[in-house]
């Protein structure tokens, strides 16, 4: 199967600034890939190369196997692009825009339309200017979900949606999933990413720096581990891969790298075990590790 | 009602906090806009009397205008009555209505930018969120376009007082009331409509209405006594006659108008919410029938299109209308028939005259030009291009949507000026036709200018305003100072032949058209090959 979007080496610069140093992302086909990254670390350029707006410097990148630079067309005619803030024409209504758009990618689904303008509470026949921000965002949501296309580019769409929208939001992204279709999800929104994506890229400074399944990922942060023994703690200490380690009588609290999970278990149950709770690091713990550069630097000199 | 509860439905206590921040900020945003507009309407005012010397040097040739005018009520409709032939007194009758015109366009521009603009764009809400007061805002706005009609009425007391000091400070004041006039009319506009386009052009409408009335009015009477134009705020302007015997209690009229108005602006703002207005927008249709770019960019512009075909057919109209008139005023004046002679050629003085204001029209289309090709730049500036452009659509697509407007647009228009021309005139309907189609090379080289601007850099696309701002200079200012032939050959429009009347000339024709082409093909290259800026 081929990929979706593959994206090798990419480098853009905007006068002295990289925006995009080196940048890898891989993309299969039917698959939701979170794309995670603090502010200004290239998310956006990233899908504006993608989307073919900006030429970029060096490296490769291929949309539904095709240019995004010199095929933008017809790679466009598949696509469906959702920005995170929504600009609309004063004038023109909302249910005008969304036919619009629709018909300038490959065609819209008049059923689905409908029933998405009502899943999203949505009144299609309000001028450009009276939107709010959510409002707006809708619009384009709709237009996006309800186009005949095989991959959706989302950059931060929900930014300005309420909690039940969010939810409704989720709901299509799953049928899309079950359609087939492919998704490109940038957010800053974990819970999202958490609950829908089957792959995440997490970008900082222009770089991927981190790439895979979220089991993947999880597998190379640490665990936390909450224990009441029977007996004294013996030897915890001394295991590689402890941190944070906090023992207080027969309670013991720590972190540990996920590989090494399994000796610190060995180690606590030579004491016998009362209770255990283990939590896997959640994303958020893992998403800061790479968004603060001084833990990120310390990680990587241990 | 209370006192108290008055104040709290009028809007509560310190309505006026923060005023001081807001207009020094008003004036610190608009530190290039109001500059250049007072600076061009005092340059304007002030050129005036050396230009008026040059053609109507002698007391006989002044003694003739003035009997002239007397007689041609086309030409009063356009200019005014002459009261007096003193410099002053011709300066006043032949550029205060227009100066007026002027710093009513200034005001009503910064009033809506501050008011309006700022609701509509949501920039109110933080700014009212702040130690603001509910009647602060607008009495900024106010006071930022009272500042530059301040400025203005001094540059001109000043700089005509040579001609006469209570002249100079009565036209300067004049003008001054005027723009304050329509300042506080544009508040009022700004209360009831949704959008700060709209707030601008019914209020540039009610000026071309109060131009009308003007007009109307002084092509009835020699004196400006008609009602007609007592109603008109452009004919109190007149009726102040500044160098002719001042009539100083007018001004009290534009005091009151600007009073009345103000306060009912402030009326109306107290008794609606920030963002809301007193004509909400009208639902649109639930699903649309736009499927294309072009479509797209046919209904974004079609409404410009359709103001600016009016106004060339009424000015052709005009025009054509005032043609015999004119031609006799002038005919008899060497110095005015030459500078006639060098914007239209040496021919009969009607073929001359039509040629003059088709080249003016031709001019003012440059500005049609311009602006329907910098949409591009404003639909991509805004953020609403991406969307677009990442759809099925290619960007020559895209852009071509918007030329085709563009550059069409200058056929339709030159040839409604050419009807109204032609109508106005009742003759001659061939070749005034044929002339007016004949100023398209040169609009549109102006037009492949802007487009090649925009195609290379965003940034530089607003430049295109500043090529059309100096080629109009140079064809309409140009041939009254009598410059050089090298200055009049940097414009397009001073290569093309002087119809009607004079001789065809096909090469320029072509090489100008060639080049429109070339600048159009390397702009849409430069915009293929560079990045899409982002909002």
């Amino acid at each position: 199967m081929t990929k979706a979007i593959t994206v090798s080496g990419l480098h853009k610069s905007f006068g002295k600034t990289h925006a995009l140093d080196g940048l890898d992302l891989d993309v299969e086909t039917g698959e939701v890939h979170g794309f995670l990254g603090p502010n200004g670390a290239g998310k956006s350029t990233t899908i504006r190369v993608l989307l073919g707006l900006l030429h970029a410097d060096s490296g490769a990148a291929q949309v539904l196997g095709r240019d995004p630079w010199t095929d933008a067309v017809e790679v466009h005619r598949r696509i469906a692009y959702v920005p995170g803030d929504v600009t609309l024409w004063r004038n023109l209504s909302g249910g005008e825009v969304i036919d619009l758009y629709g018909r300038l990618r490959g065609g819209l689904d008049k059923r689905r339309r409908t029933e998405l303008i009502e899943r999203f509470e949505l009144d299609p026949t309000k001028k450009g200017r009276t939107y709010s921000k959510g409002n707006r965002q809708k619009v384009a949501l709709v237009a996006a979900f309800a186009s005949d296309v095989d991959l959706l580019i989302l950059d931060e769409p929900t930014s300005g949606l309420d909690p039940l929208m969010e939810e409704v939001f989720q709901r299509c992204v799953e049928e899309e999933r079950e359609r087939g279709r492919t998704v490109l999800l940038s957010s800053h929104i974990l819970s999202e990413v958490e609950e829908l994506c089957d792959r995440v890229s997490i970008i900082r400074k222009g770089r991927t720096v981190e790439s895979g399944s979220l089991a993947d990922l999880r597998h190379l942060t640490r665990t936390s581990v909450t224990a009441e023994l029977a007996g004294p703690p013996n030897g915890l200490s001394r295991l590689p891969g402890v941190y944070d380690l906090d023992i207080q009588d027969r309670r013991v609290r720590l972190q540990v790298d996920t590989d090494k999970l399994n000796d610190v278990l060995k180690s606590l149950s030579e004491s016998g075990v009362r209770s255990l709770t283990s939590t896997p690091p959640t994303l958020e713990e893992l998403f800061l590790r790479h968004y603060q550069d001084e833990i990120g630097d310390e990680v990587a000199a241990r | 009602m209370t006192a108290a509860a008055f104040a709290v439905r009028a809007g509560g206590s310190r309505q006026l906090a923060g005023t001081g921040t807001l207009l020094r900020f008003a004036l610190r945003r608009d530190r290039a806009m109001i500059p250049i507009w007072v600076g061009v309407n005092a340059l304007m005012v002030l050129s005036m009397p050396n230009t008026l010397k040059s053609l109507y040097g002698t007391a006989a040739e002044r003694a003739d205008l003035l009997q002239q005018m007397e007689t041609n009520a086309s030409l009063r409709a356009m200019l005014g009555p002459v009261f007096d032939d003193s410099f002053g007194a011709l300066t006043a009758w032949r550029i205060g209505v227009y100066a007026g015109l002027l710093a009513a366009v200034m005001s009503l521009l910064i009033v809506v930018r501050h008011t309006r603009d700022e609701e509509e764009s949501g920039r109110q809400e933080m700014i009212s969120s702040a130690m603001v007061g509910r009647r602060a805002p607008l009495t900024a706005a106010l006071l930022a376009a009272a500042v530059a009609n301040a400025v203005l009425a001094l540059l001109i007391a000043g700089g005509l007082a040579g001609q006469g000091a209570s002249g100079a400070l009565a036209l300067g004041l004049g003008i001054a009331g005027v723009g304050m006039v329509f300042a506080t009319m544009a508040a009022i506009v700004a209360q009831f409509t949704e959008s700060a386009r709209l707030a601008r052009g019914l209020t540039a409408a009610v000026l071309g209405a109060a131009f009308v009335l003007r007009a109307a009015g002084d092509s009835a009477t020699d004196d400006g006594s008609s009602l007609l134009t007592w109603v008109s705020p452009l004919g109190w302007l007149e009726n102040l006659r500044p160098f002719a015997n001042e009539r100083w209690w007018v001004l009290l009229l534009f005091a009151a108008a600007a009073v009345v108005q103000g306060a009912a602006a402030y009326e109306l703002a107290g008794r609606r919410d920030v963002g809301m207005s007193f004509l909400p927008s009208r639902p649109g249709p639930a699903d649309g029938r736009l499927g294309t770019a072009g479509a797209l960019a046919w209904r974004l512009q079609r409404g410009s299109v359709l103001g600016w075909s009016i106004g060339f057919l009424l000015a052709g109209i005009v025009y054509g209308a005032m043609t015999e008139g004119a031609a006799d005023l002038v005919g008899d004046n060497e110095q005015a028939r030459e500078i006639f002679q060098r914007m239209g050629g040496e021919s009969a003085f009607t073929d001359t005259f039509l040629a003059s204001m088709l080249g003016i029209l031709g001019l003012v289309a440059a500005l049609y030009i311009v602006a329907s090709v910098l949409r591009l730049h404003g639909e991509e500036t805004s953020g609403r291009a991406e969307p677009v452009l990442a759809g099925a659509v290619g960007r020559l697509r895209w852009a071509c949507g918007h030329l085709l407007i563009a550059f069409g647009g200058t056929v339709l228009i030159m040839l409604l000026a050419g009807l109204g021309l032609a109508a106005g005139y009742g003759k001659e309907f061939w070749p005034i036709l044929g002339a007016c189609l004949i100023q398209l090379p040169a609009i549109w080289v102006i037009g492949g200018l802007a487009v090649l601007l925009y195609g290379v850099s965003p940034q530089l696309a607003v430049a295109a305003w500043g090529v059309a701002g100096a080629v109009l200079l140079i064809g309409w200012i140009g041939p009254a100072l009598d410059v050089p032939q090298a200055v009049l050959d940097v414009s397009p429009f001073g290569h093309l032949p002087k119809l009607p009347g004079g001789e065809m000339e096909w090469g320029a024709v072509s090489v100008l058209t060639g080049i429109a082409v070339v600048l159009v093909a390397g702009g849409l290259a430069g915009l293929r090959r560079r990045d899409v800026t982002s909002s």
